[in-house]
């Protein structure tokens, strides 16, 4: 197996290359058993009822009556999955986009598994990565078939024959076939050893912005998600964990509960109760009505500030697993500049509330839920029902937004458990407020970074220690890298875009205490460690005297593609062409993570009571060759924003044990109103697909953070933004009230949380 | 029994009196374009229009949109304003993961019908309390100003 992850960091030094190779979320899962790239083209299978005439692998299925069936391996969140891969298997099938319909691959590792994450999981910014030659691979292979069979049929050569649009021609007479007509013969075809990829100059599909296969559902409201499951006989649930984790349930009064009308039935499980109802405000008020008491467990007295305590004294004594080791850093001499960096907690908050319906009969099992990680839904409910692989099904369906949660299974597994109470299929879905309180969060980490400048204020030395748990120990503890690292907390900083002689990267593996649950979130490591790096260098700037955009060009390494898109976005930005007015500012952020570059330039105007104004983006992303143009900049847009409402608004407390925050009220996220202009733009390539989909969000945090220490001079080295910081002096806040966000006067009231009252 | 005009047609509802429409739309009746979100008037997935004023369902008691009328994302593409929201969305490719772009158009042609050429200002105002983590704000505020003017205000996707 072969990992596609053209980093042009890389440099000649081998231990430097496995390092990269083996960055992240890509790099973890490879030790799942990623190595058995196990489901080639020809290795494909009858899918389902509808018994297709032609089934050549996998992915690819046309039928007689000429309709063709395109199975996708990645799950579709948002992100543009479908429509990625659809686009590479027609693109060498010679179909075109209208002509297909696209489905939901089932659970099959066998089939359908990410060898980038050796599981069948969607995750890492790997879809195209993973896809980019298997499924062009796929569709070639099924074309050539096709063709084949129009030749043997016509008794001329397949090379005096081409396609289109799912129909063969014999280009001297001019003769016909649809591929439906082709179906039977082509399926007794042999599939040829090495199919023939497309000269990219005779694309017709990649890299044009063609309509998203699934969007005309999304806007008419037909297309189901999980949460609009309907099967015969369902009810619906909705369940509440004990809110300190580690907790468990002692016990709980039913009475007024099975009163309220369409109240059905009292669920208990280890650490949560269930209400099942009619519909989902029986099951609501229901769970409402219950008095329940808990076993709250070690963890009841655990707080924020108590985790912040751990966490940096765990990076002062704990021992450290070595990232990167370049040099000597500790002979360096020079002026020293150090600095601490802590990120909170971060909730998902997908739109779509965790949901998943279930139906569990003595000798099987239906699952019906959007899942990033369908095989192992499997495993879970087999773990619950004690029922065999083969018995439970599970549907994969379309996701209200993904961003890493539903890389866990929890919340199937415990609605596996609601279900095997009843016979009758059940419906479970968590109230936003349990969805905040019951994620499986970002953690925390806290990070001590610091570089050792020479005279003309460039880093000759450079450490960083990062220190937070590993999720990787938690999801998939076989897959820890030999020396007990987990390279997602070194991804991104480790390998840095700029010329460094000694370096030394580490990581202190300080495990969230009290079972608080964590999981990947958009961006992954890269989120946490560009923020620190790139915030970093713009603090080593302002010590050099020097402009950020200069200093970052007199330290970049020898790397064209990270120079070209720094270069190309200073100069849309107008990086220097113009004055700034007063507490206005512009942020810089460079990296290279998921494989794509990226230079993000953010403008913001901070009011003089420390209020965030966002102003603009330009983001300029070389992503290698372009699928779709179009969803590579809603990816970039939409991250982009993801990252600036981590920054501006979100974070998770905790108080005696439990998380403080309930709903978008008090988790809050970024709303259109206070969405600036985002420009994007794409560097021609022809280099290999990187990643997108969580680019944009790795890179707002520091370009924003940055924005707003050229707007105020603060430095803000933890996340959310504290705007009781930034507030210009105590006259300012005398007129606060006329300078409060917008967002506070929505029409539904939104309570505005300027952070400065609070 | 409760009597609700939906999207044109006089339903019939047996369900309690303070259960939200939300839950009357998708539970009972199956009309499961209009979406749950946070269940406190958040986050807008919920919106419906009641007189062809958008409000947030989760929140509204049945028995509040007695007597009026009720339009759900099922029944937007009734109107020539309906469709053309939902064009321009699809023109300018709006939807990412597209849970809470059925909410976002009937907020938007609510405020089309109020405003057929609104400013940024009402655009903001009318649309703030509509919540979408995938980020498509920017294609938003632009398929508003398409579909009220009918000029191309982004590239257009390839159908």
């Amino acid at each position: 197996m072969t990992l596609r992850v053209d980093n042009q960091l890389e440099l000649p030094n081998p231990q430097r290359r496995e390092l990269i190779k083996r960055g992240g979320l890509v790099v973890a899962f490879m030790w799942l058993g990623g190595a058995s790239r196990v489901w080639g083209y020809t290795q494909g299978a009858r899918l389902d009822a509808d018994h297709p005439q032609f089934a050549p692998n996998a992915f690819v299925r046309v039928n007689t009556d000429g309709s063709v069936q395109l199975v996708m391996p990645c799950i579709e969140m948002g992100q543009g999955a479908y429509t990625g891969q659809a686009t590479l298997l027609a693109e060498e099938l010679d179909v075109g986009l209208d002509q297909i319909t696209v489905e939901h691959a089932p659970p099959n590792r066998k089939l359908y598994s990410n060898p980038l994450l050796g599981d069948q999981a969607t995750g890492g910014s790997t879809t195209i990565r993973f896809c980019w030659t298997t499924l062009r691979d796929a569709g070639a292979a099924a074309r050539a078939m096709l063709v084949t069979a129009a030749a043997q049929r016509w008794k001329v050569d397949p090379s005096q024959c081409t396609a289109a649009r799912g129909v063969v021609t014999h280009t001297a007479s001019g003769r016909t076939l649809r591929y439906g007509e082709l179906a039977n013969e082509a399926a007794k075809v042999t599939p040829p050893a090495k199919p023939t990829l497309k000269d990219p100059k005779d694309f017709q599909l990649i890299g044009k912005p063609l309509r998203r296969v699934d969007t005309p559902a999304k806007v008419d409201g037909t297309l189901p998600f999980g949460i609009d499951i309907r099967v015969p006989g369902m009810k619906v649930a909705t369940v509440q964990a004990c809110p300190t984790f580690g907790g468990t349930l002692a016990s709980v009064d039913e009475t007024r509960a099975l009163a309220i009308p369409g109240v059905l039935k009292v669920v208990k499980l280890d650490n949560a109760v269930a209400v099942i109802g009619e519909h989902f405000w029986a099951a609501k008020k229901g769970l409402e009505a219950l008095t329940i008491h808990w076993n709250k467990g070690a963890g009841a007295g655990y707080s924020t500030e108590q985790l912040y305590k751990d966490l940096a004294d765990a990076s002062e004594h704990g021992t450290p697993i070595m990232g990167r080791e370049v040099g000597q850093v500790d002979k360096v001499q020079g002026k020293l500049i150090s600095a601490t960096y802590q990120l909170p907690l971060l909730a998902h908050a997908t739109m779509e509330p965790i949901n998943t319906t279930v139906h569990v009969r003595p000798d099987g099992c239906d699952i019906w839920v959007g899942t990033q990680v369908p095989a192992r839904c499997v495993d879970v409910a087999m773990k619950v029902t004690g029922l065999p692989a083969e018995s439970i099904q599970v549907h994969n369906q379309y996701m209200g937004g993904g961003f890493g949660r539903r890389l866990f299974e929890d919340s199937v597994g415990q609605a596996v458990a609601v279900a095997r109470a009843v016979d009758y299929p059940v419906k479970i879905i968590w109230t936003r407020e349990e969805d905040i309180t019951q994620d499986r969060y970002r953690p925390a980490y806290y990070d001590r970074i610091s570089a050792t400048l020479d005279d003309k204020g460039h880093p000759i030395a450079w450490t960083d220690r990062t220190t937070g748990p590993s999720i990787l120990a938690t999801f998939a503890p076989g897959a820890m890298g030999k020396n007990g690292l987990d390279s997602d907390l070194v991804e991104c900083a480790a390998e840095l875009p700029y010329q460094i002689p000694n370096m030394r990267v580490d990581w202190v593996r300080h495990d969230m205490p009290n079972g608080i649950p964590i999981g990947w979130w958009r961006g992954v490591g890269p989120t946490h460690n560009v923020f620190v790096v790139e915030s970093f260098v713009d603090e080593l700037a302002h010590a050099a005297g020097k402009d950020p955009m200069a200093y970052r060009r007199e330290i970049l390494a020898d790397n064209p593609r990270a120079k070209a898109v720094l270069e190309l976005a200073a100069e849309k930005s107008g990086w220097g062409r113009e004055s700034v007015p007063a507490r206005h500012g512009r942020g810089i952020a460079l990296a290279a993570p998921f494989g794509s570059y990226l230079c993000v330039i953010t403008d913001v105007e901070v009011s003089p009571q420390g209020e965030v104004i966002l102003k603009r983006a330009v983001a300029v992303v070389d992503c290698g060759t372009v699928i779709n143009p179009n969803t590579v900049v809603a990816q970039i847009e939409g991250g982009v924003i993801f990252g600036w409402s981590g920054a501006m608004y979100s974070g998770i407390t905790l108080k005696d044990g439990a998380v403080v925050q309930r709903n978008f009220n008090d988790y809050r996220v970024l709303r259109l109103n206070q969405t600036p202009p985002i420009e994007v733009y794409l560097m021609p390539s022809k280099e290999t697909p990187g990643g997108i989909g969580e680019t944009g969000t790795v890179m707002a945090m520091p370009s924003l953070a940055n924005a707003i220490f050229a707007a105020t001079g603060v430095r803000l080295r933890s996340l959310p933004i504290d705007r009781s910081a930034l507030v210009q002096d105590k006259n300012a806040l005398k007129s606060v009230l006329s300078a409060a966000n917008p967002a506070s006067s929505t029409p539904d009231g939104v309570a505005g949380q300027t952070g400065i009252f609070t | 029994m409760i009597v609700l005009s939906i999207n044109g047609q006089d339903t019939q509802v047996d369900v309690p009196e303070d259960m939200p429409l939300l839950w009357v739309l998708r539970d009972v009746l199956g009309l499961n374009g209009t979406k749950f979100g946070c269940g406190m008037a958040q986050c807008g997935a919920c919106t419906v229009h009641l007189d062809g004023q958008a409000v947030r369902s989760c929140v509204l008691p049945v028995t509040g949109a007695v007597g009026k009328k009720i339009t759900t994302i099922e029944g937007l593409n009734a109107t020539d304003l309906g469709k053309r929201v939902q064009q321009a969305w699809l023109g300018i490719e709006v939807a990412q993961c597209g849970y809470c772009q059925t909410g976002q158009i009937m907020s938007a042609a609510a405020l089309l019908a109020a405003k057929p050429t609104p400013t940024d200002a009402d655009i903001d105002a009318a649309m703030s309390g509509n919540i979408c983590r995938c980020g498509t704000y920017v294609r938003i505020r632009a398929a508003i100003k398409q579909a009220a003017t009918g000029q191309l205000t982004l590239p257009q996707t390839i159908a």
